[in-house]
């Protein structure tokens, strides 16, 4: 774990947000992300990032699921502990369904939820960085990270061509860290953050 | 703007293969007419019209649900069909006149061959008395050739209408007078107004009444709630499919410029999750008879999973719940061409063949053949189908120019 130097650039308008950074990444600088309040259509792709491969874990689990209830059900009442219920037979397809479809689902949504907080690294006292409180709320925050190559006041100069609102320097942990909310403050003012 | 093909023109080969579909199709039928049709024995007589009877009904369905489609998305207030919204609106067209053909074998059905045939048996009163049919005797209030006649004529005929409502008005999105907020508002508020008055009549006649009517009262004591439903998820999956292979083959010939894979895409999952609650019907209706095991219930599956039908039921279920759910899952599935197609003529074809088994089903319990005449029946509709969206298509512009929503079909991202 260690921190590095990121320049981070505010925008208030997707229109002028996409431009931005298509020119950011033509320029050859590299965005370690853009922090929205909501999902925007297409940043993905203007970002360049691959497709996610959620979905592809959300049809493991599902299928893991199917098999998990038919392999247990057909266990249960055909070998383990075979039961007449209403003269059917043992093996009895249709009445399995219901609870195949639920098992499914459960395993794919609950499998989901777990997998999309491992990628997005959430979890309960987990802390992040936060480059920008207004992120949340209303602005566009597009954070590039510095290498050693980088001419720092020319990136900066070029960020507010591109029509940032505001643009700083921020040395931060770009990884997770333990802590709680009481904490978080001091942990940015002290050790993490400073603000050029 | 750059300048787009606006206007359709019906190919030579299309009109060609189309009419000589057709007469293929009317030539079957013929032959089927003299050959059943003629026959002294009522029971052949009703498989003669049983078969053209589904194969109207399924037809005109399929295509009223391209209505449905439009007047749903318009209530909605979704955008993103503008782009390709003549197509729907060109397939819709056909409604009037399969309506019309569907119409009279129907009336020919109850009121031409009346009791005598075994189709439809709560027309024949005197011999419910006979066997004590108390159950059906009870619902001849609503099974009746005077309530079937009117209900029958009412549905199609407003299906007809309220399409053509909504076709009239589209025109005026090709008109300049159309641009600015004002008139852009007042256009769509009729639209809603328009649409939301279809829908009211297709609940009440393809989303309940109408199915009742025409194919679950074969099966006169039986009866399902899951039945309109079901019906109706069959017909707008494949009216869906139907949309979807127009499309791609108006892109094939190098119109709808504007169309791209992100209007495929939506297309597909259409497809995709009708499927699905088609199949969630079907389970819901099976797996409740089979779990009650009453006898009255059961009729209705007796000959079906364990008779003559075994196989066309089983082929139903692979078709139209395991092709699609495997093959459509996929996002890049939804946004190719050739896969599409592939799927939405299988689907069409399922859902077919799942109107055959419900309406043949019952008329002809003892053997189950999907013969010449299904085949014939079924290829003259689907050739004048094609001759007259293709002629509906060339008469407008293929994209509406002054929709107020056109530019979020042209920007829309899946």
């Amino acid at each position: 774990m260690s921190k590095k130097k990121f320049v981070v650039a505010a925008f208030d308008d997707e229109d002028v947000l996409f431009p931005a950074v298509k020119k950011v990444r033509t320029s050859g600088y590299k965005i370690h992300d853009v922090y929205t309040p909501f999902a925007v259509h297409g940043l993905d792709h203007a970002l360049g990032l691959r497709e996610t491969s959620l979905h592809t874990a959300g049809f493991i689990y599902g299928i893991t699921g199917t098999t998990t209830a038919l392999s247990c059900i057909s266990w249960i009442l055909t070998a383990d502990w075979p039961m007449n219920f209403g003269g059917k037979p043992h093996f009895a397809l249709p009445a399995w369904i219901p609870i195949t479809f639920e098992l499914t689902v459960l395993f794919a949504a609950v499998g989901m939820v777990l997998t999309f907080c491992y990628l997005c690294q959430l979890a309960p006292f987990v802390k992040k960085h936060h480059f920008h409180a207004r992120a949340t709320d209303d602005l566009f925050v597009m954070v590039i990270e510095c290498t050693a190559k980088t001419n720092v006041d020319d990136l900066m100069g070029f960020l507010s061509s591109t029509g940032a609102l505001e643009v700083n320097v921020q040395v931060a942990e770009p990884e997770w860290w333990l802590g709680t909310y009481d904490k978080e403050q001091q942990l940015i003012k002290g050790s993490h953050v400073e603000v050029a | 703007m750059v300048a787009i093909k606006q206007q359709f023109e019906v190919p030579a080969k299309l009109k060609t293969w189309s009419l000589a579909l057709t007469a293929i199709g009317a030539l079957a039928i013929i032959i089927g007419f003299v050959h059943w049709g003629l026959s002294p024995d009522q029971h052949q007589k009703d498989i003669f019209w049983g078969t053209v009877m589904y194969n109207s009904i399924f037809f005109m369905l399929i295509t009223n649900a391209s209505m449905f489609f439009i007047c749903a998305t318009t209530l909605a207030m979704g955008g993103w069909q503008t782009a390709f919204r003549r197509v729907p609106e060109a397939i819709s067209t056909v409604v009037p006149i399969f309506g019309l053909i569907a119409f009279s074998v129907l009336i020919y059905i109850t009121w031409g061959m009346g009791s005598s045939t075994h189709i439809y048996q709560w027309l024949n009163k005197a011999q419910l008395e006979k066997d004590g049919n108390a159950e059906v005797l009870k619902k001849l209030g609503f099974l009746n050739p005077y309530f079937f006649f009117i209900w029958t004529t009412l549905a199609i005929g407003l299906w007809s209408l309220l399409g053509y409502r909504m076709r009239k008005l589209s025109r005026e999105a090709d008109e300049a007078s159309l641009k600015g907020e004002e008139p852009g508002r007042s256009f769509i508020l009729r639209n809603t107004i328009s649409a939301a008055v279809f829908i009211v009549w297709f609940a009440l006649t393809v989303g309940s009444t109408i199915p009742w009517l025409w194919m679950m009262s074969i099966d006169a004591n039986w009866y399902s709630t899951m039945y309109s439903w079901y019906t109706f998820a069959s017909s707008f999956v494949s009216g869906m499919s139907l949309i979807a292979l127009w499309v791609i083959y108006l892109k094939n010939k190098g119109y709808l410029e504007y169309t791209n894979e992100e209007h495929l895409h939506d297309l597909g999952k259409f497809m995709f999750a009708f499927s699905i609650f088609w199949t969630y019907l079907w389970f819901s209706q099976y797996m409740l008879i089979w779990y009650g095991n009453i006898p009255e219930e059961t009729v209705y599956f007796k000959h079906r999973v364990q008779g003559p039908y075994k196989g066309i039921f089983f082929l139903n279920i692979i078709i139209n719940f395991v092709c699609p759910i495997l093959i459509l899952m996929k996002r890049s599935a939804k946004r190719n061409y050739t896969l599409v197609t592939f799927m939405a003529v299988l689907i069409i074809f399922g859902h077919w063949i799942d109107f055959y088994q419900m309406v043949m089903g019952s008329i002809r319990k003892e053997s189950a053949s999907l013969s010449w005449l299904d085949f014939g029946t079924a290829a003259f509709f689907v050739g004048m189908m094609i001759y007259i969206v293709a002629n509906s298509l060339s008469k407008k512009p293929l994209v509406p120019k002054y929709h107020p929503f056109l530019k979020e079909s042209l920007i829309y991202n899946t």
